[in-house]
């Protein structure tokens, strides 16, 4: 028997590495346009650090964002709508890839600005925390956005103001094409504890690490704790974005690729799991996703009558440019 | 009637706002001892948990407001130099304006920005002059500049109580105007609602914020030779098309007096809104900042940058004469 909390570390895993995969699908057959940050071989964080959550926790993330979204507990189907611009998507289509929220289940938003989620998290987690509660959110950002002057405030206004923001790192060892070892003076944890955060570092392979790791934040937090950070290593298994499947390019040795895909969040997940329980969760995962492709793709098309509806929530309309 | 200064028309709304709706909070640099007397007696009566000093960290405070905005907060951020929205335009423009449309109408960020002394200061020089509501009017951030002391405190109550982000400029130039005003009949001022000053029959003055007062004087002064209305948008963004073009559509003549650098500037837009649809009798004229100024210390050439009521009067008579 396996034990539930594993299966369903697995499942949100498989979700996403299967959603990417279907989705890279959609890329090559033209339902998505503009393509997408595949999140293939990070997935392990994005599961592992939402099963640490509450339905009531607030997340953001960023342009290579689907897993947060996914496994902070938006539906697969109008994930995958929003992908395809279509009306039944999470945003109404208005969003895409890097823009996808679901305020219905605490997802803030993708952002497709570098390090910009931080300060936004700070701010939304200290509104919540004014109406009483004990909410904490999650920013992620990549290792490219530890050099972003607006996150180091963030850390900054955080730690002096104590928000119950986990700030994690997911270091993928390249900032689009720029090393780590190019960009990053110091170190990531040491830049959150220069600001007198908790910092540590854990291997984003593996799920189940990532969520023990969280849980224990999350539960000084909720006990009134400050901001910490997680820096959790991982490897990006596919490209920086799929146009790198049209046009190669050269800057990851192959024998570190292979290194890489060799811990497979995936595998490490489902090596957990009975044969019988993992093939289930696998069904389970295609039907899921059988039916948001079929949900996605028979969406309607928006209406470019209403190409700029929702530009302002307080209902003034904009002129037209004709 | 008691004298009400703009200044403290401006703190009278704040306290208000606050007073009306406990989602109201401030946040800035040095607004707790109110070094830009805006905020002053707040901190006392509404409690450090309301008003909050910030570290000098102006682009991650800006998305903390929006952050609390998203999650059901109204809060208002002072910038004590209006320069400070070139470091955070990006933060206004690219997160807290784009946030409703690109998330298909599932939130809203109802964030004020008030900037109190926009425009010269006279003798604070280049980095510390700007006055850039044009850039804001261009992305489509709605855009008050308040000429009056009832207005600032009106538009600042509309600003605050606005569903969308709303930059308020209060221009240096019109921060210790004072009126005589009834307390209580003091009255929220619609956004996108313009306001006629002065009325006349010969020629449209477009005055934005504290020229307003300029565009007054000047019409006084030449009220013998010309009658000249004075039209203040007061909202820069959603302009008031509708209350200009009937103007307009009476005298036959445009001149816009702006504190804006000319290229881009409010100014063109106001005459490029107006001849779209309204056929004038003469050119019209504009009184601007020149192509990308920098605001020169030594107060003659401060001044010298600055639309200026000789300028503004050689502009009349010229429409006046060209038709």
């Amino acid at each position: 028997m396996t034990d539930p909390e594993e299966v369903r570390l697995y499942r949100t895993v498989r979700l996403i590495r299967r959603f990417e995969e279907r989705a890279i699908g959609l890329v090559r057959s033209g339902h998505i346009v503009g393509g997408i940050h595949p999140y293939l071989g990070q997935e392990g964080i994005a599961a592992g650090v939402c099963a640490a959550l509450r339905a009531d926790d607030v997340v953001a993330g960023t342009h290579r964002g689907h897993g947060h979204v996914l496994a902070k507990g938006a539906d697969p189907a109008r994930m995958l709508a929003e992908l395809c611009g279509r009306e039944n998507g999470l945003n109404r289509g208005r969003g895409g890839s890097m823009h996808a929220a679901d305020f219905g289940v605490g997802v803030l938003g993708a952002n497709a600005i570098v390090g910009a989620s931080g300060a936004i998290m700070t701010g939304a987690v200290w509104a919540a925390r004014r109406r009483g509660g004990d909410v904490v959110g999650v920013s992620f950002f990549g290792d490219g956005a530890v050099n972003e002057g607006m996150l180091l405030e963030a850390f900054n206004l955080a730690a002096l103001w104590r928000v119950p923001v986990l700030f994690v790192c997911e270091n993928n060892g390249y900032a689009t094409t720029m090393p780590v070892d190019g960009a990053v003076a110091g170190t990531i944890t040491g830049r959150a504890e220069a600001f007198g955060m908790p910092a540590s570092v854990v291997d984003g392979q593996d799920p189940e690490a990532v969520r023990a790791v969280t849980a224990a934040a999350v539960a000084r937090m909720r006990a009134g704790g400050g901001p910490e950070l997680i820096e959790a290593r991982t490897y990006r298994f596919d490209a920086h974005h799929t146009f790198e499947h049209a046009v190669r390019l050269d800057y990851r040795p192959p024998d570190e690729v292979a290194r890489g895909r060799s811990r497979d969040p995936v595998e490490i997940a489902g090596a957990r799991l009975s044969d019988a329980d993992r093939a289930a969760v696998d069904a389970e995962v295609e039907t899921t996703l059988d039916a948001a492709v079929e949900f996605a793709l028979a969406g309607p098309e928006p209406d470019p009558a209403d190409a700029l509806a929702y530009l302002y929530a307080s209902g003034l309309t904009a002129r037209g440019g004709g | 009637m008691p004298r009400l200064s703009y200044r403290r028309a401006l703190t009278r709304a704040l306290a208000d706002e606050m007073t009306r709706d406990p989602d109201v909070f401030l946040l800035g640099e040095d607004i707790r001892v109110a070094a830009s007397n805006v905020t002053a007696g707040l901190l006392k009566r509404f409690g450090p948990d309301r008003v909050l000093d910030t570290p000098l960290s102006e682009q991650a405070f800006t998305s903390f407001a929006t952050g609390a905005a998203l999650l059901g907060t109204r809060p208002v951020i002072e910038f004590q130099i209006p320069s400070l929205l070139f470091l955070v335009f990006e933060q206004i423009v690219n997160h807290a304006h784009k946030f409703p449309l690109m998330t298909g109408g599932q939130c809203a960020v109802p964030v004020t920005y008030l900037v109190p002394g926009s425009g010269s200061r006279t003798g604070w020089a280049g980095q510390h002059s700007d006055h850039p509501y044009s850039l804001f009017a261009h992305v489509g951030v709605t855009t008050v500049v308040p000429a009056t002391p009832a207005d600032a405190y009106g538009l600042l109550v509309s600003a605050v109580r606005c569903d969308d982000p709303v930059v308020v400029f209060a221009p240096a130039g019109a921060m210790e105007v004072r009126a005589d005003v009834d307390l209580a009949a003091l009255v929220p001022v619609p956004l996108g609602r313009g306001r006629v000053h002065r009325a006349g029959d010969d020629v449209t003055v477009v005055a934005v914020g504290h020229l307003v007062h300029d565009a007054l004087a000047v019409a006084e002064d030449i009220a013998d030779q010309v009658s000249v209305e004075v039209f203040d948008p007061r909202t820069l963004y959603p302009f008031d098309w509708d209350g200009l073009w009937e103007s307009v559509s009476r005298t036959g003549r445009l001149v816009v007096v702006d504190d804006s650098n000319r290229a881009c500037g409010i100014g063109a837009e106001v005459i490029a809104g107006v001849v779209e649809r309204v056929r004038l009798v003469a050119p019209p004229r504009r009184v601007t900042r020149p192509d990308g100024a920098v605001l020169p210390f030594a107060p003659a050439l401060d001044r010298a940058v600055q639309p200026g009521r000789e300028q503004l009067r050689a502009a009349i008579q010229n429409v006046m004469k060209d038709g």
